[in-house]
């Protein structure tokens, strides 16, 4: 691939689009996507109530349904990238199948595989991820380009008012990594101990 | 088969399982039935059996039991997955319907089924085999207390022997 393809200037500021995003819906549980979007989210300062994954890659928004389910009255917000999104795309079909109303999935997309090198990915060869979560029967959709939709966007999310994918275009360059904790048993109990259950 | 399948329903809901996760399976298909019906619990079809690790990973979170379904052509399917229930130590439990073990027809299902036990191992996750219809009850139920109690993963294959033929050659 030559180097002129690696970044992509169109788009928001990945890190400032996330922390105004995370600042409109301070109530929301958070699952991050691996790489980059975990990142931003920490980056975007830290709160007991965000599970980091660092792995299990495809699994960010299986993980938001089954919260989801068990937290029918708090917002639950699965915020990932393109790659992670589309390794678990048939989940947006299982979503589908379950809508329920307090989940919301956002997507920061550069349209590339950042932590990798910068490949594209498929959303940077025509594929559309709002077009599928509108077809998986999702009760709304956004497409959003601008830094004035991302406060909307969190009430949205804190409404609960039908499950929900946005699609942030986002620019593709390199940041400097932010790093949450990589202890998953640490981050599993303390998001727990914020719901008010304890440990083992 | 259904009077151990009826057993299981009411294992897992005494066990206190609210969500029920599955990629739909002919011996599971009573089991599946049952959830559906029953007010409680939610049944949540999947496209991918992957995708019930990580949502049984994200009940927890939100302080429900969940238990997946699959046969066991899916155990591969989850490989990678069940690095989230390891890293983090969630607990886990699947109900594995077995094939391609007991009079098996069809010799795709056979590569899956030889290896499913030992997937499971290598990832850490525990495995009952069942092969009775009145180890079923004990067995699930044990299973449950060692996955939540103790925040393990665990298995537990209902054998092919136990589910019985699966009918193919029909006349007319």
């Amino acid at each position: 691939m030559a180097a002129h393809e690696l970044t992509d200037t169109d788009g928001l500021d990945r890190r400032s689009a996330t922390a105004r995003l995370l600042s409109a819906c301070p109530d929301a549980l958070v699952i991050s996507g691996l790489g980059s979007a975990s990142y931003d989210v920490f980056a975007a300062g830290d709160r007991s109530s965000n599970f980091y994954l660092w792995g299990a890659m495809g699994g960010a928004a299986a993980m938001g349904l089954g919260l989801a389910l068990a937290q029918p009255r708090r917002p639950v917000l699965v915020l990932t990238g393109d790659g992670e999104q589309l390794m678990g795309m048939g989940t947006l079909a299982s979503i589908g199948a379950q809508r329920p109303a307090n989940l919301s999935v956002v997507v920061l997309d550069n349209g590339r595989y950042a932590e990798t090198g910068m490949q594209r990915s498929h959303t940077a060869l025509g594929v559309s991820l709002p077009a599928v979560a509108a077809a998986c029967g999702f009760a709304w959709t956004l497409d959003i380009g601008e830094m004035g939709a991302l406060a909307p966007l969190g009430a949205r999310i804190e409404a609960m008012h039908g499950c929900g994918l946005a699609r942030i275009k986002v620019r593709a360059e390199e940041v400097p990594r932010a790093l949450p904790s990589r202890d998953g048993v640490w981050l599993k109990n303390r998001f727990r101990s914020a719901l008010g259950f304890l440990p083992m | 088969m259904s009077e151990w399948q009826d057993q299981l329903f009411e294992v897992l809901k005494a066990g206190g399982i609210k969500q029920v996760a599955y990629v739909p399976d002919a011996g599971h298909a009573r089991l599946i039935e049952r959830v559906e019906d029953e007010p409680g619990l939610r049944g949540i079809v999947l496209t991918t059996e992957e995708e019930g690790v990580a949502l049984a990973c994200g009940a927890w979170l939100g302080g429900e039991r969940a238990a997946l379904l699959m046969q066991s052509s899916g155990v591969g399917n989850c490989v990678n997955m069940l690095s989230l229930v390891s890293n983090c130590r969630f607990p886990f439990l699947t109900l594995v319907t077995m094939r391609g073990e007991w009079a098996e027809f069809n010799p795709w299902q056979v590569p899956m089924a030889k290896a499913t036990q030992e997937v499971l191992e290598s990832m850490g996750v525990s495995v009952f085999r069942v092969t009775q219809a009145n180890e079923v009850a004990p067995t699930v139920q044990a299973a449950v207390e060692l996955a939540f109690d103790s925040d393990q993963a665990v298995a537990v294959l209902l054998s092919q022997r136990l589910i019985g033929r699966k009918s193919w050659l029909h006349t007319n």
